[in-house]
Order: C-alpha cells, then sequence, then structure tokens
C-alpha cells in the first residue's frame, strides 16, 4: 500500500513532568522508557518530517519545557518551516524562557488549565499550580504568541464550562479546547473516577456549542466528545496512520499516543531507520492503515470510509481485539461494555490515582 | 456575519503563516491546528493584505495585476475570501 501524506507530527520530547494529572496520556509504564533522543536525533527528525509533507508540528511530552535543548530545537523546526506549536503545562515557563522561544522561532503556545475553581484545579494537578498557570497565560498573550487554552473535562470540572469559557475570553485564547477525557493510559486507570454522567456532558456540549457561535472569528472553541456516549465512534486520528504520526521520547514512531497499549505490534524506532522508510514500511502502522483488516460489522459498514471502524486501543481495550469494531458502535457486539461504563458512572465513585513515577511502578508490576 | 467596510486594512492574523508547500507546489496557510491549500487568486489576494492597503486599493492593484478580468468580479473573490479568513479568526480584527 501506498502510503498517504503525513501532516502532524506530536513529538513526544519527554515523560518527566511536574504535573500527575490523572488523565495522562503517556503510558501507565512510562517510568521504564527514560532514555530520551539527543538533539540532533530530534533535529534529524524533524528534518525528515518536512521532507515527509509534515505540516504541523507540536512539542509535547511530558512537560517539553523540562528539555535545556528546547530553543535549539524550535529553531531547527522552523528552519523546516514547520509550524511549531508547544503544548505545555506552563508551570516551568518564565518571560526568560518564553522570550527565548519566541526568538527561536515558535509560532503558537497551547497551556493547559484544570478548571477555574483553584481547590479542583490543583486537586487534579496533583500539584500547586493554579496562581502559576493563570499568571504563565498572561505572560504568553504579552509576549505576542497566539494562545490555545486546553482543558481535559471530567466529572469535577465539566460543570464548570461557562466559566472555563469567560476565562479563555478574558485571557485573549484565540482558541478554547474543551477536550473530553479520552478513556486510555492513566485516563482509563481513573475512568470510574473522571467519566461524568450523560447529564452532565449533555448540559456541557450544549453550553460549548452556542457559545462556539457567539465567539466565532475571535475565540475559537472546540468540544471534543466523550466517545462512550456517542453512537458512532470517532474517526480516531482521522483513520490509523493516515495524516498523523506520534513519536516518543524514545524514538518510537506510534499513529496515536495509546498505541503502545496493543499487543503484538512492533513500532518502530527513529534510531535504527529513517522516519520516511518507517512510515512507508513500519509493520505496525500498515496493520491498520486502508480497511483490508476489517471485520463484520465494518466490513461491509457505508460508513468505514468515514470513521474507520473506531479506535483500534479502544477495540482491543473493551473488546479483546484491535481489528474489532470500536464497542463505541452501537452495531459492536461489544457495545454493552460503554454502555455499563456509562451506566456507573452515575453511583460509583473511586479515589485518583495520579500519574507519578511511584505510580507507573506500582501499576506495571514493579515495587 | 460581519461585513467587510471597503476601508478596511486587513492583515493576517500573528497565528497564521503563509508557506510553499513543496509536495503540493501549492502555498499553504497555515494555523493552528489546520492548513488551507490556497489558488493563485488567494494568493495574490493574501500577499496585498499588508494592515496598510484598504480593501479597495486591494482591488485595485489586483485589477492592474490582472488586465481584463472585471472589477467587480474582483471585488467578489477578494470580500468571499476575507469574509472565509476572518470567521476562521485569521484576520486582524482591531481594525473593525
Amino acid at each position: 500500500m501506498t502510503a498517504p501524506r503525513p501532516y502532524t507530527l506530536v513529538a513526544e520530547l519527554t515523560y518527566r513532568c511536574p504535573l500527575r494529572c490523572p488523565y495522562c496520556s503517556n503510558p501507565v509504564n512510562f517510568h521504564a522508557m527514560r532514555e530520551e533522543l539527543s538533539t540532533d536525533q530530534w533535529c534529524q527528525v524533524f528534518s525528515e518530517a518536512a521532507d515527509l509533507g509534515v505540516v504541523q508540528l507540536h512539542l509535547s511530552g511530558g512537560e517539553p519545557v523540562v528539555r535545556k535543548d528546547l530553543p535549539a530545537l524550535i529553531r531547527h523546526a522552523r528552519q523546516c518551516d514547520l509550524y511549531t506549536n508547544l503544548i505545555t503545562g506552563g508551570t516551568l515557563l518564565t518571560a526568560e524562557n518564553l522570550k527565548q522561544f519566541r526568538d527561536s522561532g515558535l509560532d503558537h503556545v497551547q497551556l493547559s488549565i484544570q478548571d477555574t475553581d483553584r481547590e479542583t484545579a490543583e486537586h487534579i494537578a496533583g500539584i500547586r499550580s493554579y496562581d502559576k498557570k493563570l499568571e504563565v497565560a498572561r505572560l504568553i498573550k504579552q509576549l505576542g504568541f497566539p494562545l490555545t487554552l486546553n482543558v481535559v473535562l471530567h466529572r469535577f470540572n465539566i460543570d464548570h464550562v461557562p466559566e472555563l469559557i469567560a476565562l479563555g475570553a478574558e485571557l485573549g485564547a484565540q482558541r478554547l479546547e474543551l477536550a473530553n477525557t479520552q478513556y486510555y493510559a492513566w485516563g482509563l486507570e481513573n475512568q470510574k473516577a473522571l467519566l461524568p454522567t450523560r447529564a452532565q456532558r449533555d448540559r456541557a456540549e450544549a453550553i460549548a456549542l452556542e457559545a462556539r457561535a457567539r465567539y466565532r472569528g475571535t475565540m475559537e472553541i472546540a468540544f471534543v466528545q466523550v466517545d462512550y456516549f456517542a453512537e458512532e465512534p470517532k474517526a480516531c486520528m482521522g483513520g490509523w496512520a493516515r495524516t498523523y504520526m506520534c513519536i516518543t521520547p524514545t524514538g518510537e514512531v506510534l499513529p496515536c499516543h495509546a498505541a503502545h497499549v496493543i499487543p503484538g505490534l512492533s513500532f518502530d524506532s527513529v534510531r535504527h531507520q529513517s522516519l520516511g522508510t518507517i512510515w512507508r514500511e513500519s509493520s505496525a502502522l500498515n496493520a491498520f492503515r486502508g480497511d483490508d483488516w476489517m471485520q463484520e460489522p465494518c466490513r461491509s459498514c457505508p460508513k468505514k470510509t468515514v470513521d474507520f471502524g473506531g479506535c483500534r486501543c479502544q477495540a482491543f481495550l473493551l473488546a479483546g481485539d484491535a481489528a474489532a469494531t470500536d464497542p463505541v458502535c452501537h452495531y459492536s457486539p461489544h457495545h454493552q461494555a460503554v454502555l455499563e461504563a456509562v451506566a456507573a458512572a452515575e453511583h460509583e465513585q473511586a479515589p485518583l490515582v495520579y500519574r507519578d513515577l511511584k505510580n507507573s511502578e506500582r501499576l506495571s508490576g514493579h515495587s | 456575519m460581519t461585513d467587510i467596510p471597503a476601508s478596511w486594512q486587513p492583515r493576517l492574523a500573528a497565528k497564521a503563516r503563509l508557506r510553499w508547500d513543496n509536495v503540493e507546489k501549492r502555498h499553504l496557510l497555515v494555523f493552528p491546528e489546520a492548513a488551507l491549500l490556497l489558488n493563485e487568486t488567494a494568493v495574490a489576494i493574501l500577499k496585498l493584505c499588508d494592515g496598510e492597503r484598504t480593501i479597495e486599493q486591494i482591488v485595485d492593484t489586483l485589477a492592474q495585476q490582472f488586465v481584463g478580468t472585471d472589477r467587480t468580479l474582483i471585488a467578489d473573490q477578494v470580500t468571499e475570501l476575507l469574509t472565509r479568513l476572518q470567521t476562521r479568526g485569521l484576520l486582524e480584527t482591531e481594525r473593525q
């Protein structure tokens, strides 16, 4: 199969992070993946990505600002003409390093905010961070960066969508992402604690859609669904290894943040092969391209070119088979698992499992 | 939708970057989370959006560049493109 053109590269520069958010998309066993790519290796990756056609580069993590070579990486990315976005928790940003990033050519900053309520925000982040983040948001604007505010929504903050929208407008964000928790990795560990009720989600969505129309042209508002409440699956990543790739701190090329969870796939590393070779030839990236791999009910479904069968990771996590129909789909024989999780959210509670080194070791069987 | 006054001096928003795309051999307008492939007319219009020229001056300049094209048609294309970009927050808005 001919490989399609990739548009987006998420470069996870590190798994180190001062925050401990319980919905983190990093793998639960991140503790075992510490050997990060060097500056030169990342620069090589950016050059090769640009040659392949990548336009958008997201410098992510963990917290990418822990990398001392971040200005050098930004400079190289800009030389490759990549649109360079820093995805950050903000707690390590200062006027000095932000200026340095700006002068190196950074295009855009995406800052996470946990809530408008200080206590909830810090309960979720797992550290004191509320004031610092607001201060940093203002600094980002003062230095002339376009700002996206990203808020991961869950049971504890989804009722604050009106306040979050007002905060985005007050801070002058050009984009506000109200992104419901996706239940993979740490999010899945915390599903019972985080999943909102259907009523909470319906209310939040209605408010977000109304605000989207009101702020059109000044602040773009994105509302990312909890797919558990949907009847049809999301077109996950716009299709497996179709337009998007994610490179882990250690150099493995994945079709998304979560794909590590699928057993039997062997992901190739930019330490050993060029990005172009991996993008075209990696057995893991080719595993679910196109639709030859599909089973029923996807195979004969007219929507298969629209939703690509949904999410492969979710199919594995909830149906035990990465090639099955995403159980979010109401045609999936495993749809009941999703309905049960949604029903349980109405009454169940669980303590938060924070994303940190200790829990990572514990959950992956090290003590 | 906001009407576009002829005296407006449009400029691309700081978040948007116009660049050449080597794969498609066309210009791309890149901004957070997305990119638009532009045709030659759109590129010609955007290159004149410098924050100094008014809409009227932009249309005049294009009419000189594309001799023989109806001025009304050019004006319509300018309005259509700028309206589309403005809806997506891709133009500076402080002058409105």
